[in-house]
């Protein structure tokens, strides 16, 4: 199959099975058929359909070029990948969230975590819970060397003293078990200060740091109990932590209907100092009014489009800026086993509560019907994890002949329960978005190329 | 060739003989915890 679209003046046409990607010019755009075609069309009924439009030169040698590609197997290339269904087996979990604390600094209205507590009420999570956390992400991961745990909340530094305990418990294991713990931790910044700075720094292999953009889009939802907007608490911070720091960052704002032109919320972060920079749709009740909606997504993908426009031309003068959404490495990137599994909810991935309950991710937390566990009897699903091992993008109807199936692997499944009420019911808003996002991320690597 | 701009290797099938490693990245958690793209992820080989 391919996609082949029009954006920025480029003529993009992408191989679905063979993820190879091709710029070209108009006549072979037109030469190679449809968009979502999956053979090579028959080239004479070509030429008698664009006869008047191109020379016969022009054809015979776009047709040559088309024909060769199908030979190197770079267009309309077979799909082989079929038979992965009986290999979508549970796999070792060797990824975890801890929330470390169920409780926040902040009350913003968009929070999909209920202002912290995910509607269970106020609780820290205890040291002991933590390291019965790592203990059982230890066991599980079986040989997997490399473990992902992040620091999530509510607000993670409400509890930095358990943060500590775990990181220095997992570190003290790592040698024995042949483990690699990558610490991760979100934060809204509210309580950094240097010694969690220099401890995070050097300890955190990414560090997300929540920020909306603007300050009045940032102040319009992320404030404190007393009503007051947080981005003066802490922008000079999260200023302070980037100049320190060397490995990898976020921050991470959160775009509602309120600020369709979130665009300037991605270059106000960028005049900050930023050069890491996600902001990404709210995931929020539809009935809300900041909820998006079908009819705001030619808006949004407009947007899109803008940014990549301005990130193309600030790359050219040399600036650096990375967009989260934008990231894609069309050589490099993950094998194809990889994009069939798509995201490791609930199979690799888990999430871990103060009171030691388990759920298939951190956006799952407090949907008592999606629990898999809990540390504090031992007891562990492995019916639902095998939901999720066999939740693979080909076994979603909707996402199995779709181009962009290799890119976003089928999405989110919190967001499908959330929208949908099924994990293998793609939410369609959020499909559209991720479609404009991957034309755009090619796009730019087309004008920069 | 003359029409057409190849940006790089058609790489997919091939990835399958020495992939499925699963120490990469195993969801958002670490990035962005709302919406998964796998494609913008990176191969730890």
């Amino acid at each position: 199959m391919i996609h082949k679209y029009r954006l920025n003046g480029y003529n993009i046409i992408m191989d679905v099975n063979s993820g190879a990607v091709h710029v070209t010019d108009d006549v072979t755009f037109d030469m190679v058929g449809d968009d979502g075609g999956v053979s090579m069309p028959d080239m004479e009924e070509q030429r008698r359909k664009y006869a008047g439009k191109y020379t016969e030169a022009q054809m015979d040698e776009a047709a040559g070029e088309i024909a060769q590609l199908v030979q190197s197997g770079a267009l309309f290339s077979e799909d082989y990948y079929a038979g992965f269904a009986a290999k979508a087996i549970s796999s070792p979990i060797k990824s975890m969230c801890l929330h470390i604390a169920h409780d926040c600094n902040l009350v913003c209205d968009y929070c999909f975590a209920a202002k912290g507590d995910f509607g269970h009420g106020r609780c820290l999570m205890s040291a002991r819970i933590g390291k019965k956390a790592i203990d059982f992400l230890i066991e599980k991961s079986a040989n997997r060397r490399n473990l992902e745990v992040d620091f999530f909340g509510g607000e993670p530094l409400m509890n930095f003293g358990v943060v500590k305990e775990i990181v220095e418990y997992a570190r003290s294991l790592e040698k024995e078990h042949n483990k690699n713990f990558r610490f991760t931790i979100t934060t809204n910044g509210v309580l950094l200060n240097d010694d969690i700075i220099d401890y995070i720094n050097g300890q955190m292999s990414n560090i997300v740091l929540s920020i909306d953009g603007r300050p009045e889009i940032n102040d319009r939802f992320r404030k404190t109990a007393g009503g007051r907007g947080s981005y003066d608490l802490i922008i000079d911070k999260y200023k302070k932590l980037v100049s320190k720091r060397v490995g990898d960052y976020y921050v991470r704002g959160t775009f509602t209907r309120e600020n369709l032109d979130f665009s300037e919320d991605v270059l106000h972060l960028w005049s900050c100092g930023f050069d890491q920079i996600s902001v990404e749709p709210v995931v929020t009740s539809p009935e809300l009014d900041y909820s998006l909606r079908e009819e705001d997504i030619p808006a949004i993908c407009e947007e899109y489009e803008k940014l990549a426009k301005i990130i193309i031309e600030m790359k050219q003068k040399g600036e650096r800026i990375n967009f989260f959404h934008f990231n894609i490495d069309l050589d490099g990137g993950p094998c194809i086993i990889k994009r069939l599994k798509g995201c490791g909810c609930g199979n690799e991935y888990v999430a871990v509560t103060p009171e030691g309950d388990i759920y298939p991710c951190h956006q799952f937390v407090g949907m008592e019907e999606w629990k898999m566990g809990s540390l504090e009897d031992g007891s562990f699903d492995n019916d639902k994890k095998q939901l999720f091992a066999a939740n693979h993008v080909l076994s979603k109807e909707k996402c199995s002949d779709c181009w962009a199936k290799f890119y976003c692997s089928g999405g989110c499944s919190a967001n499908n329960v959330q929208y949908m009420g099924d994990i293998r019911k793609p939410h369609e808003i959020s499909c559209a978005l991720e479609k404009k996002r991957v034309e755009c991320a090619v796009m730019i690597k087309a004008a920069l190329s | 060739m003359k029409h057409i701009k190849t940006l790089n290797t058609a790489s997919l099938k091939k990835s399958a003989e020495k992939g499925g490693c699963g120490e990469c990245q195993a969801s958002c958690q670490s990035a962005c915890k709302t919406s998964c793209t796998v494609a913008n992820q990176t191969c730890e080989k």
